[in-house]
């Protein structure tokens, strides 16, 4: 059970208000200067109906504990996690658990009691566990102390368990339902006094619980964006210039004249065209049968070829963007007896959530409302705002589930400009933007295409000794966060290539170790995909490694292991996966093995694949371990759901995944030519969690970028030649 | 103008024939349950049955389907999600974002009922649809179960 707060306070602090889309957007922040009037009394507000502990936790009279949820649910499970989190310090009943998803005017209207409601970079639980956590102490703590002052006796002779206060002495008992009431005039404890309980002790946390938000996912009654039906609604298919950057020159609206339920065509920006109509599928016929003549404007000239090329000066280039060095790698390799060389690509990928991108919006003349599947609600709202030109304080966002996020619907909020725009010709008309497959394809934030050189220099025992690699290719910053590029510097591209601990560390230590990142963009937008550049760079270091190992005559997994005694929790993963994994037990004839770690998100994953390649060079993955140290294991079960899925939408980028470019435009519109892997191609998923229980990473993202490396590293056992660019459609192999 | 039978009901939709199925049940019959992915038959996450036989509606044009066709929803699979489907899926936890989900529980019923007792193989050649989550695994697991329900009919 979901339901949605809604914004019901229109008083509003005058403070900066900003929001952060940092996880998808990447650092995206806009600021608002909100109206006058903020009081004390502000904003008991949202949803109140005086069984609201605090802003964590409601208790209903009939025991059933509400858990707020701030961010946003794709399928990655947060809302179970998080509700866990909430429970378990509140040792309420799980099975009287539901949960209720505030929106992002709520949370403004109160301050931003809930925190960040951005969810992306795999940090919806990392970041946002510990207050969850003390909020749910902090409610159970008021709810003992209201039973306590009921019964006149010490708040520390009673206990709870199940959501039932128990006072042994008395032989009293009472449920949370009773005194939650009362609960909520007590004052907050004192944040100091809060102690969390140590996740040895864990009951609800920790274990591989049922998901609360499967039930309509059955049977069809669950509403997603694209299903909102509101009274008068209208529908709108949308074209913006299939070249980006380019405008619309043309149309001819009389064309179209009289065709079925149309009423009216909006010109969107400059660069696109709706048709609005009282369906979609009639808005859409007639914006197909719409004549539109494109002003494709100088990036027509473009292609996979000519982006190719940009992107291979960059590997030479003299000039960097950010860099780390140890030790001098150039002469390293220069004076070294045994040098290996390779370059390496990756393609721009699409997102292709399921969900098209679509948004609901309805402007009044003192308020604007949007149904949105987002992963940033609070961009939305910002974007709502702006585009409208109604003021914050009288705008809100009801968030859907997403079907599908990816990264796609992080900071961006394109569709919501484009909703917003059409719904401005239609005042109190609610209006429904829905993308087409084929817009969606042509009009994302595509994951970044790049190029890697890299070289290596063994000594004459077969011990690394120098080790070089640059990476040329597309930024994210610079189409979505320009002002995170400060001097030129952007070591965003140089994900899990860091020197620094804790969030995308390389696990290796070379003593001669330069690694570089030569920005080469291109008119092509891009943004944040699943797992981000761990991708490209998990499989530019990861199988490197493997053709050095045996340029040395090595082992691929002993190999990494004489490079990672300074990285133990690296080391320990690879160790779990290896041995999970039966690294170096015989196979059947004709499947090998490859391996690979990787880190990312806090997180640290490698990963065993066992392949076949035919003798007519199709590929085939029958088994992966993927082994994963995430700190603390919410729910074993759903980040098992995540490792799965990791490895669907990273294999698909490995087999199929590739958006040519020609003409300055996307070619593969759709999934007859985007190919997605099919339920056939699915291997025997293992999930094996290391958890150290010492610090908090995240799970939606960091495995996937083992998933490439470790097949293409099983590919050239098999075959005993290195693929060095993807996808392997591409790729003969006999 | 169309007649159609969904979910055991009659209903006359005001529509051009060549309007596609899809978005037929979606907008004027007002089932959104069935779901539009790509348009051109590839995901399958617009499946329903029509006769018993599962069908990607995106592709069909409303004015070929007559009174006579079948046609089921995924709201019209079962009372109280008690398909053994629908069960198997609750219980291996088959869905994350779930948006492809009802086609891939349309065909994995119309699997079941042609081929009471699939094989892998079988799995493979019926289950086409396209989940971007990856749920595969779960979904050849689900499949398995609700083949072994004993309560199933």
């Amino acid at each position: 059970m979901n339901k949605i707060i809604r914004n019901k306070s229109a008083k509003l602090s005058r403070r900066k208000f900003v929001i952060g889309s940092a996880a998808a957007g990447g650092g995206l922040a806009l600021g608002f200067n909100l109206p006058s009037g903020f009081g004390a009394a502000l904003a008991q507000g949202a949803a109140n109906d005086g069984t609201e502990v605090n802003v964590w936790v409601a208790i209903k009279p009939d025991d059933t504990c509400v858990i707020r949820i701030a961010r946003s649910e794709m399928g990655q499970g947060t809302i179970t996690g998080l509700a866990q989190l909430v429970a378990e310090e509140l040792e309420c009943d799980w099975k009287k658990v539901t949960t209720e998803q505030i929106t992002p005017g709520a949370n403004l209207a109160r301050k931003r009691a809930w925190g960040d409601m951005s969810t992306g970079g795999s940090r919806g639980i990392r970041t946002s566990q510990d207050y969850v956590r003390r909020g749910g102490a902090a409610a159970r703590m008021m709810l003992l102390q209201a039973a306590a002052n009921e019964w006149k006796v010490p708040v520390g002779e009673l206990k709870v368990a199940n959501g039932v206060i128990t006072h042994a002495a008395t032989q009293r008992s009472v449920s949370y339902g009773k005194v939650a009431t009362a609960a909520a005039k007590i004052e907050p404890p004192d944040p100091k006094s809060i102690k969390l309980k140590d996740p040895k002790d864990w009951t609800i946390a920790g274990k591989p619980l049922k998901r609360l938000d499967t039930a309509d996912k059955l049977n069809g009654s669950k509403v997603y964006a694209i299903d909102v039906k509101l009274p008068g609604m209208l529908c709108a298919a949308i074209k913006d210039c299939p070249v980006f950057g380019g405008k619309l020159k043309s149309y001819d609206e009389p064309k179209i004249a009289g065709m079925p339920g149309v009423r009216t065509v909006v010109k969107v920006k400059d660069t696109g065209i709706a048709v609005v109509a009282d369906t979609w599928w009639r808005a859409k016929a007639a914006l197909d049968a719409l004549p539109i003549v494109w002003d494709e404007g100088a990036g027509a000239k473009q292609s996979d070829a000519t982006i190719a090329e940009h992107l291979k000066e960059g590997l030479t280039a003299s000039a960097t963007n950010g860099s780390r060095e140890n030790g001098d790698a150039l002469k390293a390799i220069e004076s070294a007896p045994k040098k290996v060389e390779a370059v390496y690509s990756t393609p721009f990928l699409a997102h292709a959530c399921m969900e098209p991108m679509n948004a609901t919006v309805k402007l009044s003349a003192d308020k604007a409302e949007l149904w949105v599947p987002s992963q940033n609600v609070e961009a939305s709202l910002a974007a709502l705002s702006e585009a409208s030109g109604v003021p914050l304080a009288k705008c809100d966002v009801y968030r859907l589930d997403l079907g599908g996020g990816f990264g796609r619907r992080g900071g961006t909020q394109d569709f919501v400009h484009q909703a917003v725009a059409i719904a401005k010709e239609f005042p109190d008309v609610p209006v429904k933007l829905i993308w087409s497959r084929e817009e969606d394809q042509a009009h994302d934030f595509y994951r970044p295409i790049s190029q890697c050189k890299l070289s290596a220099g063994l000594d004459a025992d077969g011990k690394l000794v120098g080790l070089h690699v640059r990476v040329s290719g597309q930024s994210i910053n610079a189409t979505l966060n320009q002002a995170a590029i400060v001097g030129g510097k952007d070591t965003r591209q140089l994900q899990g290539f860091y020197e620094e601990p804790g969030d995308a560390q390389l696990g290796y230590s070379v003593p001669n170790l330069l690694i570089e990142y030569a920005m080469r963009n291109t008119h092509v937008p891009v943004g944040p995909w699943r797992g981000v550049n761990t991708n490209q760079n998990g499989v530019y270091m990861e199988c490197f490694m493997d053709e050095v190992a045996r340029a040395a005559g090595k082992d691929p997994l002993e190999f990494r292991r004489t490079l990672m005694s300074q990285h133990p929790k690296h080391l320990a993963v690879l160790n779990a996966a290896a041995e999970k994994g039966d690294w170096g037990k015989p196979l059947p004839p004709g499947v090998h093995r490859g391996i690979a770690q990787f880190m990312g998100y806090g997180s640290y994953s490698a990963a065993v694949a066992e392949v076949s390649v035919s003798d007519r060079g199709k590929v085939k993955v029958h088994r992966m371990v993927l082994a994963l140290n995430c700190g603390h294991a919410v729910n074993p079960d759903q980040i098992a759901a995540q490792v799965e899925g990791s490895v669907a939408y990273g294999l698909t980028a490995t087999l199929y995944g590739e958006c040519k470019v020609k003409d300055g435009r996307m070619v593969d519109l759709n999934f007859d030519t985007y190919e997605i892997m099919r339920l056939a191609e699915m291997p025997k998923v293992e999930t094996v969690i290391v958890s150290t229980h010492d610090f908090w990473g995240g799970v939606g993202e960091p495995t996937i970028c083992v998933v490439a490396p470790a097949v293409l590293n099983a590919i050239y056992a098999a075959t005993g030649k290195p693929v060095r660019s993807l996808p392997l459609k591409n790729v003969r192999l006999a | 103008m169309a007649k159609l039978n969904i979910n055991g009901n009659i209903r006359d939709v005001e529509v051009e024939a060549d309007t596609p199925l899809l978005w037929v049940i979606r907008e004027q019959v007002g089932l959104t349950g069935t779901k539009y992915g790509c348009g051109v038959a590839q995901c399958g996450a617009c499946s329903v049955h029509i006769n018993d036989q599962v069908q990607r509606s995106c592709s069909i044009r409303v004015g070929d389907v007559s009174a006579t066709d079948r046609i089921v929803t995924i709201e019209g699979l079962s009372p109280n999600s008690s398909h053994p489907v629908q069960k198997a899926w609750a219980a291996v936890d088959v869905p994350q974002c779930g948006y492809c989900q009802s086609g891939q529980i349309m065909a994995a019923a119309a699997l079941l009922k042609r081929t009471p007792k699939p094989t892998d193989t079988d799995i493979d050649e019926a289950m086409t649809n396209i989940c971007r989550c990856g749920t595969y695994q779960r979904v050849r697991t689900a499949v398995h179960m609700a083949a072994n329900d004993t309560s199933r009919t």
